[in-house]
């Protein structure tokens, strides 16, 4: 007998099918069965009792550490699907700078079998752009590509290699995959520890210029124009990349970026206590950094909201500032930060904040079963939320081995009560299923 | 009173005062044949010393002793923290063997706000990467107002490595609390543009602020700075900026000249400058005792712990 849910008088938010409003969605098995009013459940149908809540297609993220291989004190494939799922994500693209670096198709079959193990989110390991994240030579991206990976980064460290960057967006072209960069240029960013700016001066700490990021991203937009190739740009931090973004996009360049929650929400006056939390690459910028990030974002120039999940042991981040390692904690605040933060004062509808955690993520990595449309026959990647259940983050302990978040201690709005891959609960009336 | 020294701008002009006020009632200890009160009695202070400067830990281990409380040097070398401990787990032990003032310098800014969390101890910054050093500015402030008896419209200039010196950020932030005005004398690689919003001036020509000067505040410029490209070299730094005899005949006559130590003499400062009566220098150093004395005494309450009949609630110190 088919296992079979349905969700009545559910508020779906489907940014795929333009659909925003009250209906009912049956699932049956792994698809989506129907959906519209008054919806007939066969008998034995599991009823959810849906008011209030919202369904949207699963989250997908373009940026997250699950650091396995080699990290496990940190977080592993299994723990950080996990979280992954407990923040309302169905698929995830988690990063190469694991030990051994994901650089070559053993690890990638490593990472995609741990995922399969765990079974609680599409794990889809990106492939690192040069060996051993060295900068110089160029990875089997091919082969990575006909086995079915769909970005390729250096995350964390940034292709500092003109030449190498334009053979990887060159040589990338004949796989349709996307070349992303963590734009940070290392000549002006040695030993920093902040943005710098009025707050690293008064706080006596290295500061990484804005324009650290800009120059990079000036010169791989200038690459994608030169090569066709199609670029993306990872955790937008600075003004200025948002302004040579909206350029490239008005010359038809393939081009597409991402910024993350904490860049939305956070500057570098939050950085006054030294709270190692709050230490990210790249780091928090001022205010006026933040405010044009979110005017980038809903105008439309920035395409996906990414968490750039980075989970750390709680022995690495209670350490002096400039010792601990940067990162935040994301996927299972991303949701509710941009609800509280961006939705709730009305900054971004609900129905775009889904598109840029969702549908815009699974367009970007040309994943056909994420991101909607909700409609009968599709994979049932699904996540349902209450938009206005409060909590404070911490209060329950993270479905991730971490807990540096830099979110910690705050009051959130939103709250992820079931999350479904593939028609089956991952998580369930707010309680995980694992 | 404050429960930790963590940065200058933590304290009030009041606050500077009540220091400096206390700090010259217990100056006259150290002119004594027995250079000791039992203000502290019972109490242990524990200097925390991750980067070596003798100086300053000379300085707080004889305003402690003078004041009669325990002192635990712990630096780094042959410690624990060589083989591998923590700063937290620095800090448990310390806290479990019940210090009651933890003095700490580190190479990381920001480390005594971390300790702080961790401790129920005080913590007194001396010093902290690039970002602070108040002991240093308000014996500094001390020095000056024994020339000088007002801060209100002081004018006092701030020479060098402005970027990385943490003396020069906290004298300016405490110059500006008592009502001072600081101008930040260096090349531009040297000043951080943000410093503008600290409320001080800028400026790149040391010859057209020295006239106006009450105080020459010359700063240590490390040769490593040279290095890293900030200056071209050593030398033209020093005909740019060094403090040489022909340029102190551009200050006031009352003009003081100070430097935090240790110096560079023939960098930064001529040598002759340096030996010259109003290089206030030595008097920096003798005055940084009584400071730390003073600071140490009022983060710890006066006392209270070691004499059961003081009165608790008394301010001034008793050294009688």
């Amino acid at each position: 007998m088919p296992e079979r849910t349905i969700f009545r008088g559910i508020r779906l938010v489907d940014p795929a099918s333009c659909h925003d409003g009250l209906t009912d969605v049956l699932v049956e098995d792994e698809g989506v069965s129907a959906v519209g009013d008054a919806v007939v459940a066969p008998a034995g149908t599991e009823v959810v009792d849906a008011g209030g809540l919202v369904m949207a297609p699963g989250l997908v993220d373009l940026h997250a550490h699950l650091r396995e291989p080699g990290f496990e004190h940190k977080e592993t494939v299994e723990t950080g699907s996990r979280a992954a799922a407990a923040g309302g994500y169905t698929a995830i693209c988690a990063m190469p700078n694991t030990e051994p670096v994901t650089d070559n198709l053993a690890v990638i079959a490593e990472v995609r079998n741990l995922a399969d193990k765990a079974g609680l989110c599409d794990v889809h390991p990106a492939g690192a752009i040069t060996r051993n994240l060295e900068g110089s030579s160029l990875t089997d991206i091919g082969e990575m590509a006909q086995a079915g990976v769909r970005l390729f980064t250096d995350d964390h460290r940034c292709v500092q290699s003109s030449r190498v960057m334009r053979l990887a967006l060159e040589y990338a072209k004949a796989f349709d995959v996307v070349i992303a960069q963590h734009a940070q240029d290392d000549g002006l960013t040695e030993g920093w520890q902040m943005h710098e700016g009025y707050y690293s001066a008064l706080l006596g700490l290295t500061g990484a210029p804005a324009e650290a990021e800009e120059v990079i991203v000036a010169r791989d937009v200038a690459l994608a124009r030169l090569t066709g190739g199609r670029l993306h740009i990872t955790h937008v931090s600075a003004a200025g990349t948002v302004d040579l973004m909206q350029q490239a996009r008005e010359r038809g360049l393939r081009v597409s970026s991402d910024v993350t929650p904490h860049h939305l929400t956070l500057c570098d006056q939050d950085l006054v206590h030294y709270d190692t939390n709050l230490r990210v690459n790249p780091p928090l910028r001022s205010e006026e950094h933040r405010d044009a990030l979110r005017k980038g974002l809903v105008g439309g120039t920035l395409d996906a909201i990414a968490t750039d999940h980075a989970p750390h042991a709680l022995e690495d981040k209670e350490q002096e500032f400039d010792q601990a390692p940067p990162g935040t904690t994301g996927l299972e605040t991303a949701l509710a930060v941009i609800l509280t933060e961006l939705v709730e004062p009305g900054l971004l509808d609900l129905l775009r904040a889904i598109e840029l955690l969702s549908s815009r993520p699974a367009r970007i990595l040309r994943l056909e079963e994420q991101g909607g449309p909700i409609l009968p026959g599709r994979a049932a990647n699904l996540t349902v939320f209450d938009p206005d259940a409060e909590w404070t983050v911490g209060e329950r302990p993270f479905a991730s081995m971490a807990v540096n978040s830099a979110f910690g201690g705050r009051r959130l709005k939103g709250r992820v009560l079931h999350t479904m891959l593939r028609g089956r609960f991952t998580v369930r009336d707010g309680e995980p299923v694992w | 009173m404050i429960k930790h020294l963590l940065s200058i701008n933590q304290l009030s002009d009041r606050d500077i005062l009540r220091i400096l006020d206390t700090a010259e009632s217990f100056r006259e200890v150290g002119t004594r044949v027995i250079k000791k009160v039992p203000a502290l009695r019972g109490r242990t202070v524990v200097n925390l010393f991750f980067e070596n400067s003798t100086r300053t830990r000379i300085s707080f281990e004889l305003a402690a002793k003078r004041l009669s409380a325990d002192v635990i040097n712990f630096s780094t070398s042959g410690s624990s923290v060589s083989k591998g401990e923590s700063l937290k787990d620095t800090a448990l032990t310390l806290q479990a063997m019940g210090a009651d003032a933890i003095v700490i310098r580190h190479a990381s800014s920001g480390a005594p706000h971390t300790l702080s969390r961790w401790v129920s101890a005080s913590v007194l910054n001396a010093g902290d990467g690039t970002h602070e050093h108040p002991t240093q500015a308000l014996l500094d402030l001390f020095t000056i107002r024994e020339h000088i008896p007002s801060f209100e419209g002081l004018r006092i200039a701030i020479v060098g490595d402005v970027r990385h010196s943490r003396v020069a950020r906290s004298l300016t932030f405490a110059m500006r609390i008592m009502g001072g005005e600081v101008t930040l004398v260096g090349p531009p690689t040297l000043i951080p543009p943000e410093a503008a919003g600290w409320g001080a001036e800028v400026s790149h020509d040391l010859d057209a602020v020295l006239p106006k000067l009450d105080v020459c505040y010359m700063l240590r410029v490390q040769r490593e700075r040279q290095r890293q490209q900030y200056f071209p070299s050593v030398r033209e730094y020093s005909r740019l900026f060094g403090l040489t005899r022909s340029r102190v005949r551009g200050l006031p006559e009352h003009a003081l000249i100070m430097h935090p130590g240790p110096m560079n003499r023939g960098v930064e400062i001529a040598s002759d400058v340096a030996d010259l009566p109003r290089a206030v220098i030595s008097d920096q150093v003798t005055n940084g005792i009584a400071v730390r004395m003073s600071l140490l005494y009022l983060v710890l309450g006066g006392g209270r712990a070691s004499s059961s009949e003081e009165d608790s609630e008394r301010s001034e110190p008793e050294v009688a």
